[in-house]
């Protein structure tokens, strides 16, 4: 299919990259924070930093809701895992992230009955199926995923199935950035916005960061041309003095995102005061619980959680890989201590994972940074 | 988990119009369209499925080029795949 040729087509890459080229002021260095795991991936998978001119640079951020759940939380939930009247359920990604007590996968292994889960459909139909366990979904992730765990609970409600419940992890986007934005390491040029993220919660969201701190935001489809035309909006806006939000993956994302998504959390969950987000610290309104109308059904407060700060070992350098600060390789265990298999630190444990993307697709552009760094 | 997947749509549930049989690289479940619009989508429509959720309607340009990236990806894609095939929801 034409379509889809021309976004690989190799020769509008490197077009691209001459035009970015050609936009960027001498001796200026530009960084562009690619906020969503699924730009990441795309990055390395296609060397799409050899495309790009040696004063811009892609730096990767948070967007990866695997890779922010804190320590503490896994703790909580293998408290919760371990009782006997109860059936934990996650998605596949969850089960390697260490924890304090180590991972879902020790757990199990401790007689905890975990189990993997594709949707929280597939948790609520566990519970349907097992009246005498308490079955409990630990939901993770951003706005992609934060309406369907709503839309579950309101299937759980509408059934009348008491025992079901959720373990609330849920973060939104936005403050996120804002905290980026806030901290000092890092001076950003500009952002290639996420794709679905935006598809729920449209453009608007992203007005502050044009607004107030005068940077570019353009959301971004996930194809490896995608990427670059969102690198070339946003030079295009910087050379003429602009900074607005942008819209290039208008196929997929409305300005507004999807209203009834949006409807669906609000009406089950609301921002918590504070979270703590893996090595980025606390950051106030930046995840999701659920209301109070929903206390039967949250498992925070049906069985109480010890809720442990527990800090992240000291060798993981998670956080500054999260704050786009360090790059992967740069880490001191990475690919040594810490791979896929035996992950220390989370950016390591979801294929969205920054340390996980550049540990499996990332070896021709480290090599190439290495022989940049030895001239 | 955060993969956004295309799938066609082959048919909506007579008995839940909230479910829809969709395929998914060859492989057919059932998956909930109740965030889209009523009637926003039907047979014949492509959707980018979200664990187990119908998040937006797309067009099939984009589900085609959607596709390609994630076969590009590999074993990430393989895994949401397998296990959306081993996923449960059928009449729930
Ligand atoms: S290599 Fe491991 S410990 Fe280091 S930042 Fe990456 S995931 Fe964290």
């Amino acid at each position: 299919m034409r379509f889809v040729d021309e976004y690989r087509d190799a020769g509008t890459a490197r077009a691209l990259g001459a035009r970015i080229a050609a936009l960027c002021e001498p001796g200026r260095t530009y960084k562009f924070m690619e906020v969503c795991g699924g730009h990441t991936h795309t990055i390395y998978k296609h060397g799409l930093e050899d495309h790009l001119p040696a004063g811009v640079e892609l730096v990767h951020g948070p967007g990866c809701p695997v890779c922010v759940i804190p320590m503490g939380r896994i703790d909580d939930a293998i408290h919760i895992a371990e009782r006997p009247d109860v059936i934990m359920t996650s998605f596949g990604d969850m089960m390697r992230v260490p924890g304090g007590r180590g991972s879902f996968l020790d757990a199990m292994a401790r007689g905890a009955d975990i189990r993997m889960v594709y949707s929280p459909l597939d948790a609520l139909k566990i519970a349907r199926e097992n009246p005498d366990r308490r079955v409990v979904f630990m939901a993770i992730g951003f706005e992609t995923t934060a309406p369907s765990t709503a839309m579950t609970l309101l299937r759980a409600r509408a059934e009348g199935l008491a025992n079901f419940s959720v373990f609330c992890n849920h973060v939104t986007i936005i403050p996120a950035v804002k905290a980026i934005l806030d901290s000092p390491d890092l001076r950003l040029s500009g952002f290639i916005g996420p794709g679905h993220v935006s598809a729920v919660i449209g453009c608007r969201p992203y007005a502050f960061i044009a607004r107030d701190y005068g940077r570019p935001l353009v959301v971004a489809g996930f194809e490896p041309l995608d990427v670059l035309h969102a690198v070339l909006a946003n030079l295009e806006q910087l050379a003429a003095g602009r900074a607005e939000v942008e819209n290039r993956y208008a196929r997929v994302v409305p300005w507004d995102g999807n209203p009834r998504a949006l409807a669906v959390i609000d009406e089950v969950m609301e921002p918590r005061a504070h979270f703590e987000w893996r090595g980025l610290g606390f950051i106030p309104y930046s995840a999701l619980r659920l209301r109070d109308r929903w206390a039967a059904y949250d498992a925070e407060q049906i069985f109480g959680v010890p809720g442990v700060r527990v800090a992240d070992p000291k060798a993981c350098q998670c956080g500054e890989v999260l704050k786009g600060v360090l790059k992967p390789w740069e880490c001191k265990v990475f690919g040594t201590a810490c791979t896929p298999e035996t992950p220390i630190g989370t950016c390591m444990v979801s294929s969205e994972g920054a340390c996980a993307a550049y540990y499996n697709f990332g070896r021709f552009s480290r090599d190439r940074v290495r022989e940049a760094t030895a001239r | 988990m955060c993969l956004g997947i295309p799938g066609e749509i082959v048919e909506i549930l007579a008995d839940r119009p909230d479910l829809a049989k969709v395929d998914v690289g060859g492989v057919r479940r059932a998956v909930n369209i109740g965030l889209l619009d009523e009637g926003e989508a039907g047979p014949g429509d492509w959707v980018l499925i979200h664990v187990g959720f119908a998040l937006s309607k797309i067009d099939e340009a984009e589900a085609r080029a959607a596709l390609d990236f994630l076969t590009s990806i590999g074993q990430a894609y393989d895994d949401e795949i397998a296990a959306l095939r081993d996923s449960m929801i059928e009449q729930g």
